[in-house]
């Protein structure tokens, strides 16, 4: 049955999200087609922005950054998560108990609930050259010689941050899939084990072709998390050092507020933007195939 | 009576069987000892930042940061604390937080109302609106936005931050309601119907009384995303009175007036409302990130 009348109870939310959300989205794109120091006078320049974008050394140095970055914060999570959501829901929790299997769940989560400044505050402390507990660690136990400054130095800096943002997603896949895992039939399970299905089998033609859905949700969710990272990077190296963990995101903020270069900040948000909107399609039809495929 | 006697007569016979099966498997430990040590991996660097958080600035000089503190120092987080007035810093988060999640769920109640129930022409389009607007990186929208304000006089305003993200969290709390809301049972609406009740009145005392779980996992989510935002509060709360915990945190960071007990203080006291939250929070969150998945 069709209900009519329900218009008006939209009308706030499309004020505001026309207010908040589109009349900057479309101004951003103006000005990316303008050069403005924020102040002064805005002079249309066309495309100059973009052709000098795709000449920057810098801009496609901060793409090949954010590659790295995907690795570290979408498949690693995801594939080592995957694992240890199946080793918790089916192994741990069937020979131990669900008591264990949540306990560790809520302990990987941890890192997922702590806000970016403090995981900033805690790996650059951790990290720091003179007195951060690692390079302590090394030291004490006669490795002294593989101490640097991690988050400091052009070489390992990127390789850091990648650590540190493992460290923090992987608890996203883990309860995420350990809650797909509890849609699957136990009766499969049985019937695997009944057949002499060993562990690994069950895990690859079982869990993991069950749990789909998620793995499209989590793979969509955190790559797109990566082509936003911005906190971290503030709170950890500031891009640097010498642009070595530089972002987009980043890149676009200092051309925004440090240089000034407005119209130049808008184009590289708006090259992002159209880049993380075409993703996420391509990832909801991935999605939608998916999830059809199963039903048939 | 007959479920407990079944059961007497079952145990016995099954126990001891199961245990010998456990005993021969020493390899279910082996397993469990490998999660134990990957779990201490994680939770490590939050141990050993509480230990140093409570350790005198000479204690850590001596024995390193490995070592447990052997008195309890507070000296580093009091500082800390009256250093940037954190009482102050965590009332804006909290403020900011609590308002944007209430009127987060409310413009999301009313947007799912008109979206799932109301089948609004073009709604699918309305919600591919929305799910891009969830999407969409906050760089494209923070120059406008930051422009715009200080036209409004609501640039450094915990007002602004408050609009945008309530907008920005309702837009999340819209595709997720309104495919709650697409399966809300006719029957109870239609009664409504029947008593004459009309839209407003069906929506505060139908809809939203049963969907009342689902509001709440909202309510958490907008609060905890909320609390942990920190491009655009970084972008918009310049002076030291209207910053919130995570700003606050981030500026001071590489700050020379920062030693090492001090740091990891900081790193404490920024960790703590996390945790709690988490820990009030934990049966709706779990219940929540779950939800969002079966979309």
């Amino acid at each position: 049955m069709r209900r009519k009348g329900y218009g008006v109870f939209l009308i706030p939310g499309v004020l505001a999200s026309v207010l908040v959300i589109v009349v900057p989205l479309v101004m951003t794109v103006w000005t990316s087609f303008t050069k403005w120091n924020g102040v002064g006078e805005q002079r249309w320049i066309g495309f100059d922005n973009y052709t000098r974008l795709f000449e920057d050394t810098l801009f496609w140095s901060s793409f090949s950054n954010i590659l790295l970055l995907i690795l570290a914060m979408a498949v690693v999570p995801t594939l080592l998560g995957l694992f240890l959501a199946a080793v918790l829901f089916d192994y741990v929790g069937k020979k131990f108990s669900n008591r264990w299997a949540s306990f560790f769940r809520s302990g990987f989560y941890l890192p997922q609930i702590i806000p970016v400044a403090v995981t900033g505050i805690l790996w650059g402390w951790i990290l720091h050259p003179d007195y951060g507990a690692l390079n302590m660690i090394l030291d004490k136990i006669g490795l002294g010689g593989l101490a640097t400054n991690w988050l400091g130095e052009p070489g390992s800096a990127l390789y850091s941050v990648m650590g540190i943002m493992i460290w923090v997603q992987l608890g996203y896949p883990i309860v995420m899939f350990m809650a797909g895992l509890q849609r699957v039939d136990p009766e499969l399970y049985e019937a695997a084990d009944l057949d002499g299905a060993t562990w690994w089998q069950r895990f690859t033609r079982i869990t993991v072709y069950l749990i789909r859905p998620e793995f499209y949700v989590v793979l969509v969710t955190t790559t797109i998390a990566a082509l936003k990272i911005f906190g971290p990077i503030f709170v950890l190296t500031g891009g640097g050092p010498s642009n070595a963990t530089l972002v987009p995101s980043y890149f676009a903020y200092k051309n925004f507020f440090e240089k000034a270069q407005v119209g130049y900040g808008s184009a590289i948000s708006t090259v992002l933007t159209v880049l993380i909107v075409v993703l996420a399609f391509v990832f909801l039809r991935l999605q939608n195939r998916a999830e059809n495929g199963r039903v048939r | 009576m007959t479920v407990t006697a079944s059961r007497a007569v079952k145990t016995p016979a099954d126990a001891p069987e199961t245990r010998a099966a456990r005993r021969k498997n020493p390899l279910r430990f082996f397993i469990l000892a490998a999660l134990l040590a990957l779990l201490l991996i994680v939770i490590a660097p939050l141990l050993i930042i509480a230990i140093n958080a409570v350790k005198s600035p000479a204690e850590y000089a001596g024995s390193g940061p490995l070592s447990l503190p052997t008195s309890l120092y507070w000296d580093g987080i009091v500082d800390f604390w009256n250093r940037v007035d954190f009482g102050q810093k965590l009332w804006n988060s909290f403020v900011t937080s609590f308002t944007v999640a209430v009127l987060g769920v409310l413009l999301s109640i009313l947007n799912a109302y008109a979206l799932g129930i109301g089948r609004v022409k073009g709604r699918l389009w309305f919600l591919v609106f929305f799910l891009v607007a969830n999407l969409l990186p906050q760089e494209v929208l923070v120059y406008p936005l930051y422009f715009l304000s200080k036209e409004v006089h609501l640039y450094d305003s915990l007002i602004s931050i408050v609009i945008i993200f309530t907008v920005i969290q309702a837009a999340f709390g819209t595709y997720l309601l309104t495919s709650v809301y697409q399966e809300f049972p006719t029957e109870l609406l239609d009664a409504a119907d029947v008593d004459g009740a009309g839209k407003w009145r069906t929506l505060w005392s139908v809809v939203v009384p049963v969907s009342r779980p689902t509001l709440g996992v909202l309510f958490t989510f907008f609060f905890i995303w909320t609390w942990n935002e920190f491009f655009l509060p970084l972008v918009f709360l310049v002076s030291n009175d209207n910053q919130t915990v995570p700003v606050a945190l981030g500026v001071l960071q590489g700050d020379r007036l920062m030693d090492a007990t001090m740091t990891s203080a900081s790193g404490l006291i920024g960790i703590l409302p996390a945790l709690i939250f988490f820990l009030v929070f934990q049966r709706t969150l779990t219940r929540g990130i779950t939800a969002g998945a079966i979309k």
